[in-house]
């Protein structure tokens, strides 16, 4: 557990903002990881009273605050209608419901830790950080960027028409996962995300326009197996890298067949 | 720093550290049904209401609960003892360490869903680990006190 030696809890985000320039300064997520370092913070600041713990729904877009929990993403209807249930899917698995009745989305997103199922999920579809400072910026450009001091706001999921579905394998039901695999397809073509590598979620197009003519047994496979070529995999305590490789090509065939039974 | 939190209906005004967690502040006002189980967020051992919705307060900062309340299962016990007959009589405890957090999250998924099925009722559960049973008995225990609920009426589906 960290050590603090100051609680904040922000009046705005300018305050929070300010409050977190110092070097020894940290936002509180849902601090279900945090709490796992032994870190020393001088001063920890809480988002939890500016009213970010909202998802917001308009004919646009869902826009998602940064303290909404991951308990709020599986049971919100709208967002759950948009992505046939591939959001909550994506999110069931974590641990359980304390856990995910605490844990946030700007915690999960911000990290931008390599087991993530949530931002393995959110690059699938067209999805937007709101950085304090930083302005939006597209989640894919946000994910391989370097953690900084700014703060995320919001996450924006734009409603562009998409389908997708989402898939993870785990050796035990609760734990992190070994893989995680979202599939999407829209008007750009279709695209995999594939997280736990255990690197950072890493997103895919289908650039060789493999499922150009839709997606069967054949195309799906053909996809798997490339999409295994181009994705690096690595070993740790839960799976070698050629498991992860196998599971890459797996995992992807099932969920695109899977997104085109679906309709 | 100084709080104010309701814990069972009795507000607690004190001076913490900010980084005091909710389980050591409640268990230091006696409710010590509230168990560190396995420091990781996986046991659901301490598993408490915050304003109703269960958490893991191994893992939330007593200061984030400022004008809250808390629940624990020394709050619950009329709930809890009627339940938990239930799950005494399919032997389902063991050590019973498990035992307050497991009863805090099945009140939870009643309070949410009142008549859960298999399948739901194992995945609300998940994130509280027993050591001993294998979950079977806590499992028949819970659809013994739904029959019994039922039998008494108090199904409707709608």
């Amino acid at each position: 557990m960290f050590t603090a030696k100051e609680y904040k809890q922000a009046e705005s985000l300018e305050q929070a903002y300010e409050l977190n320039q110092k070097r020894s300064s940290r936002i509180l997520g849902g601090m279900l990881w945090l709490k796992m370092s032994r870190a020393s913070y001088g001063t920890v600041i809480d988002l939890s009273g500016l009213g970010l713990d909202t998802i917001e729904e308009d004919e646009e877009a869902f826009r998602i605050g940064c303290m909404a929990t991951l308990r709020d993403l599986e049971l919100h209807e709208g967002l759950n209608a948009w992505t046939r249930g591939a959001v909550r899917e994506s999110v069931c698995h974590i641990v359980g419901v304390q856990f995910r009745n605490l844990a946030t989305v700007g915690g999960s997103i911000f990290g931008r830790f390599g087991f993530s199922d949530v931002l393995t999920m959110f690059l699938a579809l067209d999805s937007y950080v709101e950085l304090y400072k930083g302005g939006i910026r597209t989640l894919e450009e946000f994910a391989a960027s370097p953690r900084d001091k700014d703060i995320l706001v919001r996450l924006i999921v734009r409603k562009t028409p998409v389908r997708c579905h989402y898939l993870s394998m785990r050796n035990t039901k609760t734990d992190f996962p070994v893989l995680a695999c979202a599939v999407a397809s829209g008007a750009e073509g279709y695209r995999a995300v594939i997280g736990a590598r255990p690197g950072r979620a890493m997103l895919v197009r289908d650039s060789q326009g493999i499922l150009m003519d839709g997606v069967n047994e054949k195309t799906a496979e053909a996809f798997g197996s490339w999409l295994r070529a181009q994705v690096p995999v690595g070993s740790n305590m839960r799976a070698g890298a050629e498991y992860r490789g196998r599971l890459v090509e797996v995992l992807s065939r099932r969920a695109l067949l899977a997104m085109e039974g679906e309709g | 720093m100084k709080v104010s939190i309701e814990v069972n209906g009795k507000t607690i005004q004190e001076e913490i550290s900010p980084d005091l967690l909710l389980i050591d502040f409640v268990r230091r006002h006696g409710c010590f049904s509230v168990k560190r189980g396995c420091e990781t967020s996986n046991c659901g051992l301490c598993t408490v209401f915050l304003d109703d919705k269960p958490v893991l307060s191994c893992s939330v900062l007593a200061a984030r609960a400022h004008g809250h309340r808390v629940t624990t299962l020394e709050g619950l016990q009329e709930e809890a003892e009627e339940f938990g007959a239930f799950i005494a009589d399919q032997g389902a405890e063991q050590c019973g360490f498990c035992n307050p957090g497991m009863i805090m999250n099945a009140i939870a998924l009643f309070r949410e869903n009142p008549w859960p099925d298999r399948e739901e009722i194992q995945e609300y559960l998940a994130g509280n680990l027993c050591r001993c049973s294998g979950y079977e008995g806590q499992l028949r225990g819970i659809l013994a006190f739904l029959e019994y609920k039922r039998q008494k009426g108090g199904e409707n589906r709608g």
